[in-house]
């Protein structure tokens, strides 16, 4: 029930995120500070959380199958595989290691 | 239709990127039931949130044993840039009374990128509109496919699932690591991450890092030239000639 209630609360604040942008005078978006916050935060954020899914657990670091996950994501990425294609990648590699004994 | 397509090149890109996007909605459902949503709290993140990025945060942080509050909040976050993307669209398009809600509806990443990258403003609407409305049908059509399969597989690390929740965020991350800037608040927002990791709560790494990721761009804000890959949209209009390079 509480996870529901995250839920409702993360879709309200991320609807109302995208009407303020209609909403709020032009000029602001001149402001470069603004647009580039929005810039630093979204690679910072995608970073944390490739980090997170690939080493924590709870509040571990562990070195597990998903490393292979990402070795072998970033190598599809490298070679120019479509968004699909790299996640299919990396569920294969994940699972290819824990077939082979990593944990 | 098929006039429509042969004759706008907006509709046209908005539709191959409509199809080419709302497949990943099939990674999203399967990962969501993975993290222990249900199929309905899944379904409403693909309604009601309908941003990609925000979507793998809330499931990627439950997924790591966060709280929700962790969890919403990391969506918020990075959903802050479509409240940049509304106000250029807002500028680009206009759009008017109940259009206005729609159009904020489907401001994503990708209904902004194809909008942005025409230059007639027929097709700046016609690109925007495709894009939007095709990748919130097929989104959310395959977002209910992926729940179900993902369900029906069983203990999801065994397939890898894990690691597809990985390589999912390094692919949302990897075309903003245009430039050498782009690569260093990635590499600083990583490291902050794994420090944070064995002294917080699940969750708050993350936030930690989007901290460090507001400082970086708050101080640096007066440097930094035009193109840089820091401007918060994606180009999928990239000349294959270049798009290896930086």
């Amino acid at each position: 029930m509480t996870l529901w209630f995250w839920i409702i609360a993360a879709c309200a604040v991320g609807f109302l995120t995208k009407l303020l942008g209609y909403l709020v005078p032009r000029k602001w978006l001149t402001n470069p500070r603004v647009a580039r916050i929005a810039g630093t935060l979204t690679i910072g954020l995608l970073a944390s959380l490739t980090v997170v899914n690939a080493v924590a657990s709870g509040e571990r670091l562990v070195l597990d199958a998903r490393l292979g996950a990402l070795v072998a994501a970033a190598i599809a990425l490298w070679l120019k595989a479509p968004f699909l294609v790299v996640v299919i990648v990396g569920a294969l590699a994940a699972a290819a290691l824990r077939f082979l004994g990593m944990p | 239709m098929s006039l429509l397509l042969r004759d706008s090149p907006g509709a046209r890109a908005g539709l191959s990127i409509a199809l080419a996007t709302g497949l990943y909605g099939i990674s999203f459902g399967a990962l969501s039931v993975a993290s222990g949503l249900n199929i309905w709290q899944t379904s409403v993140l693909s309604l009601l949130l309908f941003s990609g990025g925000s979507q793998f945060a809330f499931v990627g942080v439950i997924a790591g044993g966060g709280t929700g509050l962790a969890a919403a909040s990391a969506a918020a976050l990075l959903g802050i840039r479509n409240a940049v993307y509304g106000m250029q669209l807002n500028a680009l398009l206009n759009p008017r009374g109940w259009r206005r809600v729609v159009a904020a509806q489907v401001t994503i990443d990708e209904s902004l990128a194809t909008s942005t990258g025409q230059s007639d403003p027929v097709e700046q609407r016609r690109g925007f509109w495709v894009a939007g409305v095709g990748i919130f049908i097929l989104w959310n059509l395959f977002t209910i496919v992926g729940a179900l399969v993902g369900n029906a597989l069983g203990d999801p690390k065994q397939w890898g699932l894990d690691g597809a929740a990985v390589a999912a965020f390094l692919a949302l991350l990897w075309p903003r690591l245009r430039s050498r800037e782009a690569g260093a608040i990635a590499i600083a927002c990583a490291v902050a991450t794994v420090v944070a990791v064995p002294f917080v709560p699940p969750g708050v790494p993350i936030l930690v890092a989007a901290v460090v990721a507001a400082l970086i761009g708050f101080f640096q804000s007066s440097r930094g030239p035009e193109g840089e890959g820091l401007e918060p949209d994606l180009d999928p209009y990239r000349d294959p000639e270049t798009a290896g390079e930086s």
